[in-house]
């Protein structure tokens, strides 16, 4: 065991951590947004709407993240009509390709937790709404969505973990995240189990802060159904 | 489309031979998972604190931890402990591993940990009623375990291992880093010698949604025949 190894790679793989916690707020905002529109989408009574909305989550849950990435990165520039575009600028950046990546996979994720945490609203809720003369704009704004989160905060905690989890995956794409770093590491000194301590402990560290503040959350949040 | 013909011209045979290089690792993968948690869910159910911090620590650790640098421990670790032991018993030369059971060894344990969950959740929601019975009517361990305990326990446990499947499948992308030749490393060889990443990268995402497409299909077979009872 090379203590010495771990102490001096601590600040280089902390360094590094901020770059998988600023790769997993961002994505995580983008697909909560993505995930809730397909969520509207996937409870539209078109036909059409509500298959293209399941097709999009079939194909982001049923593939691995990798190809994903890799897709979006090796696959997308080979475009040449996209390289004339302004949209170039954004995935010639490895950072934003990781971000598209993992907002579309967060978001097929999403709609599914906060569609069935739609569905499961009892509708009795609905109709007193309606029988007061609430419009449904607001129904949805301030019955729907409250209900909703308070459903989908367990499922949605769980997803967050595997996020953070997926963000290791942005090292494949050459960025130096938590990951990567430590792949660095151990690839210059050849002691894997130190630095899998240590790089190790700092995700279990997160998962253990995104566990709690979750729970924490479904407290307060827990209110008579 | 040239380029998936077979034989020399194209990559048709060796992107089939990866596809069956990944169902090889998931199956494989699979079965450790199976074993380890076959060891891990008594831990997790005993009473004894210590016994059950072991339990608690692998599967906290493994589920908090990205299924990458679990698979870099082993990639970089395995041929190092090995060697390492092989030195004790007086051998010294270098020893290589082979990929596919590095890989499928690491993908294991990560399946290991959530099949681990899903046992123990399955078992734990057996009705108490069911395990008293069995010892009141003095059967022996045998018949207790596999013919009481077990078949209610896959009932309950099918419909999430058949989840735990599909993250194993999905995980064993990730091995291509060690350069075992599965679907992701060959659409990866094949992307760079025709320059055509776009192409390779989108049929290896339908080779993956046709493999999650046919398992499910059989697995919800396998979960109308378990639950036939109820």
């Amino acid at each position: 065991m090379d203590i010495e190894l771990m102490i001096s790679s601590f600040p280089k793989l902390l360094n590094a951590t901020l770059i998988t916690l600023k790769l997993l707020s961002v994505s995580l905002i983008l697909g909560l947004f993505i995930g809730l529109g397909f969520a509207i989408l996937r409870m539209n009574n078109n036909k059409l709407i509500n298959k293209f909305a399941y097709g999009y989550s079939y194909i982001f849950r049923g593939t691995p993240l990798l190809v994903q990435i890799f897709i979006i990165y090796f696959g997308l520039g080979q475009i040449e009509y996209l390289r004339t575009t302004f949209l170039w600028v954004v995935l010639k950046e490895p950072y934003w390709c990781a971000i598209i990546a993992f907002s579309l996979n967060t978001g097929a994720y999403t709609s599914e937790i906060l569609r069935s945490a739609f569905q499961t609203i009892k509708p009795g809720y609905l109709e007193a709404g309606r029988s007061l003369g609430i419009p449904s704009k607001i129904i949805f704004t301030k019955i729907q969505i409250p209900i909703a989160i308070k459903q989908s905060l367990p499922a949605y905690g769980n997803e967050i973990i595997l996020m953070l989890k997926g963000t290791s995956l942005a090292s494949t794409v050459t960025l130096m995240d938590l990951t990567g770093v430590a792949k660095y590491i151990i690839s210059t000194t050849f002691k894997p189990v130190e630095v899998f301590i240590v790089a190790g402990g700092i995700y279990l560290f997160m998962t253990f802060i995104i566990h709690n503040v979750i729970k924490y959350l479904e407290k307060k949040y827990r209110f008579q159904t | 489309m040239e380029l998936l013909y077979f034989g020399d011209k194209g990559w048709g045979d060796e992107l089939f031979f990866a596809t069956l290089m990944t169902i090889a690792v998931s199956i494989t993968a699979m079965i450790i998972g199976f074993i380890f948690a076959a060891l891990f869910t008594p831990l997790k159910l005993s009473n004894n604190k210590f016994l059950n911090s072991i339990g608690n620590a692998y599967t906290t650790v493994i589920r908090g931890v990205p299924e990458l640098l679990v698979i870099y421990l082993f990639f970089f670790g395995g041929s190092g402990a090995i060697m390492f032991v092989a030195s004790i018993f007086g051998y010294n030369d270098y020893i290589e591993i082979n990929a596919f059971l590095t890989g499928s060894f690491s993908i294991g344990i990560i399946s290991g940990a959530y099949s681990t969950e899903v046992f123990r959740g399955a078992l734990q929601s057996i009705d108490k009623g069911q395990f008293e019975a069995a010892k009141v009517l003095g059967f022996n361990k045998y018949i207790y375990f596999f013919k009481i305990i077990l078949p209610q326990m896959l009932r309950l446990a099918i419909p999430n291992l058949s989840n735990v499947w599909q993250i194993t499948l999905k995980d064993t992308s990730l091995i291509s880093v060690t350069g075992l030749v599965e679907i992701m490393r060959q659409s990866y060889i094949a992307a760079g010698s025709t320059r055509d990443p776009l192409f390779f990268y989108s049929f290896a995402a339908v080779l993956y949604l046709m493999l999650t497409f046919l398992s499910m299909q059989l697995l919800n077979r396998l979960e109308t025949k378990y639950s036939k009872g109820y």
